[in-house]
């Protein structure tokens, strides 16, 4: 369904973000990818909704090529994929239900149906008291879940997400991480970038691992195991940010100001 | 459609001043446009009037021939813009000039006004260009003395009705590119104050034609409300002229819409040209 083949990414000012970077997601698949700051988690996930075009090989997303495609598959790309920031990107002038009715609006659902699915999404986030508030006075936990509402308000078949969690104190990161579990029991493939190796230590979930643009380790092929890997021991300085995590005391989260 | 029509109004609210502006601005160029179109229109208006009298009128030497005239008024007849042709006998001419000069007729004698054939011509022959031509193919006959055909006050009606025209497109045009270049930057801001709407909308898939239409309504309307007003400028211009100048005529109802859709034109080019390119760096 998501299918990275031998991608390369180069900014122009920072050249290399990604370099022959492969692997695919399954339906139903729940995938974290982790990796230090600056690895290309973010840019992956950016090549997932077509935010970046690769520079050399191919991305393809639900049958739509980054090869081939056409100006008008990008709206339908985007909307079997949902896509969750770090940073929530609400619109602070609206309600938290105005904020998730924006989804449906903007792509055109008959006006009828919005305030039932609206409803019902935020029902489905554990956020149904809460409807008439506005971004700011939720925490960042909730505020979390009004955007996991709004990325699952046009049914995706991916939901696509990155640090979510990176802005959420522990209670709150469980909390967002039990959220993408349950939607992923219902059969949403789930594409996580995260550093909380806790997190992921404990998912017993299928890991990619990115260091300096490559991919140095997945689970899924590299001999089963569910935990990331050390660095390889490859010429390139891969460097101590990558992680052994079974080792490593959890990164987890003075960070959180929910 | 109805979100971007909420959206398109929103944006008056959110910059009123800036939409006020531009609407002005538009108001403006069609109103300067309207207002020489106006003078053309009235200078056109009495050109058909005074068009309707325009006659070439071929005077006859004395002793001529009664035969040799009745002939040439059988050939001028025959020209295909000529509407009507008579002969005016001396004793005629006389009697129309004292009928005019009512008092002062006296000062004719017998037989001082010469005979004439007077020719009219058919509308759409008669511009300055057909009138001298057919009174040149007129003038080769030998009995004719002298020919009048009023040249001078036609060219210079037809003259000022073109300056006019060009005065009114040169100044419109260069209020239009202003306005333009007015509505693109409300609009560059517009977009740039919804930068995170615009972020968001794309990135739950919203069609780039949906993200689009807010701002090509938002033009479009301002630009119609500009024509709207120009319109109302013009007739409160003619109004006072009316009152204070000279009698004259408004536009017809059509060319009235065609200023208000020419507005609307203005409005949409200009967000149409904003949009596009601002919309890519969001």
């Amino acid at each position: 369904m998501i299918r990275f083949s031998h991608v390369h990414k180069t900014f122009a000012r920072t050249g290399a973000a990604l370099q022959d970077v492969s692997f695919q997601v399954h339906k139903g698949e729940f995938v974290f990818i982790t990796g230090p700051s600056g690895a290309g988690k973010s840019t992956i996930l950016k090549l997932c909704f077509f935010e970046e075009l690769p520079t050399q090989g191919e991305v393809k997303i639900g049958g739509i090529s980054s090869a081939t495609y056409r100006a008008a598959d990008v709206p339908a790309l985007r909307r079997r994929l949902g896509v969750i920031f770090q940073d929530f990107r609400l619109l602070e002038d609206r309600n938290v239900e105005a904020n998730v009715a924006f989804a449906l609006e903007v792509t055109g659902t008959p006006r009828g149906q919005i305030a039932t699915r609206v409803s019902r999404l935020l029902g489905q986030v554990g956020l149904a008291a809460k409807a008439t508030a506005l971004p700011r006075e939720l925490s960042g936990g909730e505020q979390q879940r009004v955007a996991i509402a709004r990325a699952l308000a046009n049914d995706p078949v991916a939901l696509v997400a990155d640090e979510p969690t990176g802005n959420l104190d522990e209670r709150a990161t469980r909390g967002i991480y039990q959220l993408f579990r349950d939607i992923n029991a219902g059969g949403t493939a789930v594409l996580m970038a995260t550093h909380d190796l806790d997190l992921v230590r404990h998912s017993g979930c299928r890991t990619i691992e990115v260091n300096r643009g490559q991919l140095v380790f997945d689970s899924a092929s590299d001999g089963g195991s569910r935990e990331p890997a050390p660095a390889p021991a490859s010429p390139a300085p891969a460097g101590p940010a990558t992680t052994a995590p079974a080792t490593t005391a959890p990164a987890t989260t003075a960070e959180g100001n929910a | 459609m109805r979100l971007a029509i909420r959206e398109a109004l929103l944006a008056f609210r959110r910059a009123p001043m800036l939409s006020a502006l531009s609407v002005t601005t538009i108001a403006f160029s069609l109103f300067a446009f309207g207002l020489f179109g106006l003078v053309a229109l009235n200078i056109r208006n009495a050109l058909r009037t005074v068009e309707d009298r325009v006659e070439i009128r071929a005077f006859i030497a004395d002793g001529t021939g009664s035969e040799t005239t009745a002939a040439a008024l059988g050939d001028i007849g025959a020209f295909p813009e000529a509407a009507s042709v008579r002969l005016v006998t001396q004793g005629q001419a006389l009697d129309r000039a004292r009928r005019e000069l009512g008092e002062f007729s006296d000062v004719f004698e017998e037989g001082i006004l010469p005979a004439s054939i007077e020719v009219r011509l058919k509308p759409g022959f008669r511009d300055p260009a057909t009138v001298r031509a057919v009174a040149k193919r007129i003038e080769v006959y030998d009995f004719i003395d002298d020919i009048r055909f009023g040249e001078e006050w036609v060219e210079k009606l037809h003259r000022l009705r073109n300056v006019a025209t060009l005065a009114g497109a040169v100044l419109g045009l260069t209020f239009a590119t202003v306005a333009i270049i007015i509505i693109g930057s409300t609009i560059r801001m517009a977009v740039l104050a919804r930068e995170r709407e615009i972020s968001i909308m794309r990135l739950v898939g919203a069609t780039n034609g949906f993200v689009r239409a807010p701002f090509l309504i938002e033009g479009f309307l301002k630009g119609t409300l500009g024509g709207v007003l120009a319109l109302a400028l013009a007739w409160i211009a003619l109004t006072v002229i009316n009152r204070y100048v000279v009698q004259a005529t408004f536009f017809d109802p059509w060319m009235g819409a065609v200023g208000v859709l020419a507005g609307a034109c203005i409005g949409l080019v200009g967000s149409a040209l904003s949009v596009g390119r601002h919309l890519r760096q969001v």
